[in-house]
């Protein structure tokens, strides 16, 4: 497997542009002539449908839900960062781009990251452009919040619902295009392979969702915006259908995979409460804003939170990290919260959560200041946890959020296939080892609406490509694949339940086995214990799952088994990933690698590389290979926000 | 925190063109903590070890945000809890022993695939008829160069906070979507951006939705009373003036 990431020459802050300059073009009279392929809706996927249709080529769009408008972009609540600097606090593309490539824990490309943060003020007003209500000032100019990671307030925001409002700016900007036909929309569609015609990305199997049947689709060029695989833990803020499944059948079929350890586990979600829960949920980090993170001084202390006076509270982050108090990256939140319950300093009936305390920014600011803020998150807390955060301290524990490994791409986007594109938090690309927030809604709107079409005209432009048919053996034999793992997966359901087991209980044991030993915190041992669990759950899965239904129709077990079945081979990749790389860095803590204040601790001599994972067939060894980062502008340092 | 024993009645049909009926199931020990959707994954689990089909039902992000998830309970959209989707309404709300009808968003727009799971694709097309700005992507002014008011912003926020679940059109009785439109219609209207073209757009949405067989309005106020976002019928106001003006001004 060959990495270049194809970084281009010149300085830093003249790459993009020297790139742009030498990449091809296709006429606006030749677009037309290619069709391309993009999976996923969300905010990465609708804005690249919605600017390669509008640039003039043939686009078909692909989607798991009911609708473009329901990807999980939408789930984002807090903001999205931009280099403005309209509050003259200090604020540059130099600062963005170092904020978070130090935020990433120097484990990512430097190029890639000064390009987001290039791009990051054109999608602020891309959006504002496209009706997009973002919170104003009462003079009418731009609000701006503050998030981890940062010294500045660059992040703007639509109350807690950010994510809602940019992803239905680019829905609309989509619909607009399938309304003029340049887009073809393909709804309740599941990927199943992407077809490789000499040994280029030339087209896609799905299943449809409604009917059950298996579909081929052939294209130029094949784009992949299939979201994160935070659900290989079961429980995550994810929603139920993000899976690993696209970017896993590309791994197979030759994508390197990048970093698939390095996963965000978010401080701010509501607590775990049974183990019929299904999923978790986000509380936003702008919440960090304004509440104050603690818990009781005294393992034991039962008191109602109202009754522990001040001086009983240790309000642990403020204390330990003095100039970036509540605000610290996420991975330092989460690891502390984690400590404190560690400590049996927890909260809560499970003792797993610690205190988001509104009191005295209400006491500061007024309730309607802190409501008009963070109304409907206090509203969706009150919902879930029937316990008002005006009254009482909201709890709080870290849960698995969003996932920095992806397909590994060069500086196009490009993955090791060619002609197959990874945009969004399904490549791995700009937020190395954690991911400030306010960032993915950024990197996802950067790679749509900003870099893909010139790694697109310079694809076309620099490859002739023969034409191709969903007649042509490689799609029947993809075809054959996808019907095949089908087959396999319902293979024990005529004998019907009896002895059998389900989806869900699957999913759950392989979740609780990487949460437990893959989380947040890691150690050798812990690693290889469940290294040598995961083949046996993968036999019990394939031996004794239990699928009702049938195939052509609507069968949401179906569904959910094959995203489970591409878990279970996912994992290992994630838990080798894990073990190989022996330092501590952003989310990945190991625990044999800390500073004596327990932070993490990075080893740059032996570790300051992407690992990149290759698929050698099932049943063997999956083999590392390792891109050098180079760091030509930064100097990497030990993170500190003390 | 409690269990509680529950009689479901669940609207079951294999196909749209198949007959449908409601089903009886008895399902015992539901801890009160649970969301509704955690509920009928317990009954889904209990099902399929029986060998039984599990009930097909919409849902994703469950955290009230993607708009997929939404069946009727007891006669209302969502279910009791006031500006709750489905999967924010908690068994809380519920009491050991109650029946609990459950049946799919029923409107002539949105036909049933399969059980409580329903076609909503009418409401894209009410958008792709209309419901953006008509800009390019690259080129456009700073963000900052057409200062919005606050309270202007702020309009258009609470209208812009429509999910698309659909709720609107399955509790009115004309199975009108008039909320669903006048919200994007009136988050654009009100803001400088959605200017140029507002009357064009008035005109294709109202056509559009006309075109998908949904209803007229007659202010039942239904909408407003399930809406999970809290969309207020004032949006309708202004997509009726809207649409005035449209017709006055384009003919």
């Amino acid at each position: 497997m060959e990495l270049n990431s194809q970084i281009p020459s010149g300085a830093l802050s003249e790459k993009w542009d020297n790139h742009k300059f030498n990449s091809k073009l296709v006429n606006p009279a030749n677009r037309r002539k290619y069709k391309i392929i993009v999976v996923g809706t969300g905010l990465a996927g609708a804005s690249a449908s919605a600017t390669l249709a509008e640039q003039g080529y043939q686009v078909q769009t692909f989607c798991i839900q009911d609708s473009p408008r329901r990807a999980h972009s939408i789930a984002a609540q807090g903001g999205i960062n931009a280099a403005k600097c309209y509050q003259t606090d200090g604020d540059s593309v130099q600062r963005l781009f170092y904020d978070t490539i130090k935020g990433g824990d120097f484990r990512s490309r430097e190029a890639n990251v000064y390009r987001l943060a290039q791009v990051s003020n054109s999608i602020i007003d891309q959006c504002v452009a496209q009706g997009v209500p973002f919170a104003r000032e009462y003079g009418g100019t731009m609000a701006n919040r503050s998030f981890g990671g940062a010294q500045v307030s660059r992040t703007f925001y639509a109350r807690g619902q950010t994510g809602q409002q940019l992803l239905l700016g680019a829905y609309s900007a989509l619909s607009r295009q399938i309304h003029k036909g340049q887009v073809t929309m393909y709804n309740r569609r599941e990927m199943m392979e992407v077809v490789l015609v000499d040994g280029r990305a030339r087209g896609i199997v799905t299943r449809n969702i409604i009917t059950g049947e298996i579909e081929k689709y052939t294209a130029d060029m094949v784009l992949l915006a299939t979201g994160g695989y935070g659900n290989a833990y079961f429980l995550s803020t994810n929603a139920m259908a993000s899976n690993v499944t696209a970017a896993w059948r590309a791994h197979k079929k030759g994508a390197g995979f990048a970093n698939p350890s390095f996963v965000q586990i978010h401080p701010t979600c509501i607590p775990v409460h049974g183990d019929y829960q299904s999923k978790l949920t986000l509380m936003s980090e702008s919440l960090r804003n304004d509440g104050r993170v603690w818990v009781p001084k005294k393992v034991g202390d039962k008191r109602h939170p109202n009754d522990i006076p001040d001086a009983d509270r240790d309000y642990y982050l403020e204390k330990k990290y003095p100039s970036f108090g509540n605000l610290v990256p996420r991975d330092v939140a989460s690891r502390n919260a984690k400590e404190q319950c560690d400590l049996g300093k927890g909260v809560g009936s499970t003792q797993l959560a610690v205190y988001l305390d509104f009191a005295d920014a209400i006491k500061r600011d007024g309730q309607e200041t802190i409501m008009k803020k963070y109304g409907n998150l206090f509203q969706m807390y009150e919902k879930i946890t029937d316990s008002s955060p005006l009254k009482e301290p909201m709890m709080i524990y870290p849960a698995v959020h969003y996932t920095m490994g992806g397909l590994w791409v060069d500086y196009n986007l490009m993955t090791t296939i060619p002609g197959l594109f990874a945009l969004g938090e399904c490549n791995f690309s700009d937020h190395g080892a954690n991911r400030l927030g306010a960032s993915a809604l950024m990197q996802g709107l950067a790679d749509g609406y900003f870099v893909i079409s010139t790694s697109v005209a310079n694809y076309l432009g620099t490859n002739s490509l023969r034409a191709v048919s969903t007649s042509d053996d490689a799609f029947n034999e993809a075809e054959k694949e996808v019907e095949g793992r089908i087959n396999k997966l319902l293979k024990n359901s005529a004998g019907g339940p009896a002895g059998k087991v389900t989806v869900d209980e699957i999913h759950k044991e392989i979740g609780k086995l990487l949460w437990d030993n893959c989380g947040m915190a890691r150690n050798k041992e812990g690693l290889e214990s469940a290294l040598a669990k995961l083949p046996a759950i993968k036999e019990k899965f394939w031996n004794k799952v239990y699928i009702p239904g049938d195939t052509k129709e609507i069968n949401q077990s179906l569904e959910r088994a094959g995203r489970v079945a591409d878990f279970l081979e996912f994992a290992e990749i994630m838990v080798r990933d894990a073990l190989a790389r022996e330092e501590s860095c952003g989310c990945h803590l190991r625990e044999e690698s800390q500073t004596e204040e327990n932070e993490a601790k990075r080893d740059d001599e032996n570790f300051s590389h992407v690992s990149v994972w290759e698929h050698k067939g099932d049943g063997a060894e999956p083999i590392m290979h390792k891109e050098q980062l180079v760091f030509e502008n930064v100097t990497p340092s030990q993170r500190s926000y003390k | 925190m409690s269990d509680i024993d529950l009689n479901l009645q669940i609207w079951r049909q294999k196909k749209t063109d198949s007959p449908g009926s409601f089903q009886t199931y008895a399902l015992d020990k539901i801890s009160t903590e649970m969301s509704f959707l955690e509920m009928l994954d317990v009954l889904n689990e209990k099902l399929t070890k029986e060998g039984l089909d599990p009930v097909a039902f919409d849902h994703d992000c469950r955290e009230g945000i993607c708009g997929m998830c939404g069946t009727v309970v007891n006669g209302v959209a969502h279910g009791p809890e006031k500006e709750v989707t489905l999967c924010q309404l908690h068994m809380r709300n519920f009491q050991n022993g109650d029946t609990l009808v459950i049946e799919p968003f029923r409107s002539r727009a949105f036909p049933i695939r399969k059980d409580l799971l329903v076609d909503r694709s009418a409401f894209d097309r009410i958008i792709q008829s209309g419901g953006y700005v008509s800009v390019n992507t690259g080129g456009t002014p700073d963000g900052n160069a057409i200062p919005i008011p606050a309270p202007t912003a702020e309009l258009a926020m609470d209208a812009a906070a429509c999910i698309g679940c659909g709720a609107c059109v399955a509790s009115c009785p004309n199975g009108a979507a008039m909320l669903f439109t006048s919200a994007k219609v009136s988050q654009l209207c009100l803001l400088p951006q959605g200017q140029t073209e507002r009357h064009q757009r008035a005109l294709n949405m109202v056509e559009t939705m006309d075109k998908e067989g949904f209803g007229n309005c007659s202010n039942e106020r239904e909408c407003e009373a399930v809406c999970p976002k809290s969309i207020s019928i004032r949006n309708i106001a202004r997509l009726n003036r809207e649409y005035l003006k449209a017709v006055l001004s384009e003919g």
